[in-house]
């Protein structure tokens, strides 16, 4: 049923750390690895060895560069995948009920033999979170391996989402919003973990935690700023050198 | 977004069709016997046509009775409910007037209103997409909605009602496309909170996460086209707008003129409804540097 729960008994989410990650893609690999063979249709891929591949991933990180006014660049890896929006517009967008959000732990998932593929969800997320699988022709989603955090099957360290359980740099952290003594609500409140795209009313699930700021470089000589270069041009012997090297017709390079 | 030819096709003639049955359902004009049928059956061709042609871009066609299952959240589901109910109405109209030569106007009314309502629905698939800022504005349904009344009138002859609607589509056109154009700019989602680090500095997408295309870029961010975008939007408006009037002004309008002002407002339509797709920014666009 695409109407929402109005509240969710927990709110099973991620808090993703854009201080810590790596940019190593470590997580897209491994929920590429356990999604394909666990829940629902396999992600596939098409032509993945021709060059121009293409294939479905529910985990992608993106890698962007922040210029503040004073100082250095800093890069900012940026793993994306589905928020588990409270207010998720994928799921009532959806025409067959296909598209749902738990009432129990707030998870929004896809049945997959209800989907027509029409791929309005996918038009409704604005944060990429739905790919169309090129082969089964249903709309793939995170799960938040669903799969693997209930699992009995499993041994207790391995029942928290492929991705975090991968996650080498440690940025990534499973657990429950609705309790505010869970390590991911005390991470994200310590922190200011923050939501993407608020104004999109959206009411994300998973909260990313922004990076500190770095460093800066301290001037360790007092007399430092007395011997700045009084001028970058260089001059003397130098400065003729550069002058006539410049007038010189240009080299074979 | 993709100027998918299926949707493109499905919107354009499904309005064709729908404000058809709109202008029939009024009983303007309220033909009987022969002629009824070929009017209902051109409306039907285009409305049914349109409806098979969305059909085409679904995964699984074969699970489309599903789609009537969510209508209190979707507004697909809704066109579903809206499509078949006006169908069926008029359905029954059309079959008085062409077998037993009578109008049960009721019924006419009945069946225009739903036409409309349907028209509306459809577009409201896209007015309610916040994501697509372009989109995502009362002026989508109006154009959509006016649109099909014109292109109906014109088709079922209505010149006295087809000269203005025409001229207020396009109109209700250039207006849609002065204000569109800033509306991503106006929703204030950029990259900066796209991604939350606005407030540390200038964000500039350094690497994209795949080297090759996806289903994202290519399902909603297409920037290929908009190129010529300029001259397509003058193209629509002369074939789409401008030259049926001219041609049903002339003063020794027929027939054949009517048939040329038809399949030149087809020609313009399908352009204009090429650039609704291609000319929206979906803001998923922005994490990939692109819009
Ligand atoms: S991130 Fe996208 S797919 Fe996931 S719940 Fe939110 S809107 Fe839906
Ligand atoms: S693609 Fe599937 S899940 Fe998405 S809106 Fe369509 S039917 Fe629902």
């Amino acid at each position: 049923m695409t109407e929402l729960p109005l509240s969710t008994e927990r709110r099973l989410g991620l808090v993703i750390d854009l201080d810590t990650c790596v940019g190593c893609h470590a997580c897209v690999v491994s929920c590429k690895g356990w999604n394909t063979e666990n829940y629902g249709a396999p992600l596939s891929d098409q032509s993945a060895y021709s060059g121009a591949g293409s294939g479905t991933f529910l985990n992608r990180v993106h890698s962007y560069e922040v210029q503040p006014d004073n100082g250095a660049a800093q890069l900012v890896h940026f793993p994306k995948s589905c928020l588990h929006c409270q207010d998720a517009p994928c799921v009532t967008v959806c025409p067959t009920g296909a598209s749902y959000k738990r009432a129990e732990d707030g998870i929004v998932l896809v049945n997959e033999s209800a989907c027509i593929g029409c791929g309005l969800c996918a038009w409704a997320c604005p944060y990429g979170a739905r790919e169309m699988d090129a082969a089964a022709k249903v709309m793939k989603k995170c799960t938040l391996c669903v799969d693997r955090i209930y699992n009995e099957n499993l041994p207790e360290v391995d029942r928290v989402p492929a991705c975090v359980r991968t996650c080498p740099a440690g940025a990534r952290h499973f657990g429950d919003f609705a309790d505010p003594d869970s390590a991911v609500s005390i991470l994200s409140a310590e922190r200011g973990g923050m939501d993407l795209m608020p104004e999109m009313g959206t009411r994300p699930t998973n909260k990313y935690l922004p990076p500190r700021p770095r460093d800066q470089l301290q001037e360790t000589d007092i007399l430092a700023p007395y011997l700045a270069p009084v001028t970058d041009e260089p001059k003397g012997f130098l400065g003729w050198l550069d002058r006539t090297l410049s007038a010189l017709p240009k080299g074979p390079l | 977004m993709h100027p998918a030819p299926s949707v493109i096709l499905f919107t354009t003639f499904s309005g064709l069709g729908f404000g058809m049955l709109f202008w029939l359902g009024l009983g303007m004009p309220a033909p009987t016997g022969l002629v009824a049928f070929v009017f209902f059956a051109l409306a039907y061709a285009l409305a049914v046509g349109g409806l098979i042609a969305s059909t085409f871009h679904l995964g699984h066609p074969e699970r489309a009775l599903r789609a009537f299952t969510q209508w209190r959240t979707s507004w697909l589901s809704r066109e579903a409910w809206a499509s078949v109910a006006t169908l069926m109405v008029m359905a029954a109209y059309g079959a008085g007037l062409v077998f037993a030569a009578t109008r049960i106007a009721a019924l006419g009314l009945i069946g225009a209103a739903l036409a409309m309502a349907t028209v509306a629905v459809t577009s409201m698939i896209y007015a309610q997409l916040r994501t697509v800022p372009r989109w995502h504005h009362w002026s989508t349904p109006a154009l959509l909605v006016i649109y099909s009344l014109a292109g109906g009138a014109l088709m079922t002859g209505q010149v006295r009602y087809a000269m203005p609607l025409l001229v207020l589509a396009g109109l209700a056109q250039v207006s849609a496309w002065m204000s569109g154009d800033k509306r991503l700019a106006e929703s204030g989602t950029t990259l900066a909170t796209a991604t939350g680090l606005g407030g540390r500095g200038a964000v500039r997408a350094f690497e994209p996460p795949h080297t090759g295309p996806n289903y994202l870029l290519r399902e909603m961010v297409h920037v290929v086209g908009r190129k010529h975008a300029n001259r397509l939007r003058l193209i629509g408006l002369v074939l789409g707008f401008a030259l049926p009037v001219l041609l049903l002004a002339l003063p020794f309008a027929g027939h054949w003129l009517a048939l040329a002002a038809v399949l030149s407002h087809i020609a313009g339509v399908l352009a204009t409804r090429w650039l609704f797709f291609a000319e929206a920014e979906h803001v998923v666009g922005l994490y990939y540097g692109k819009r």
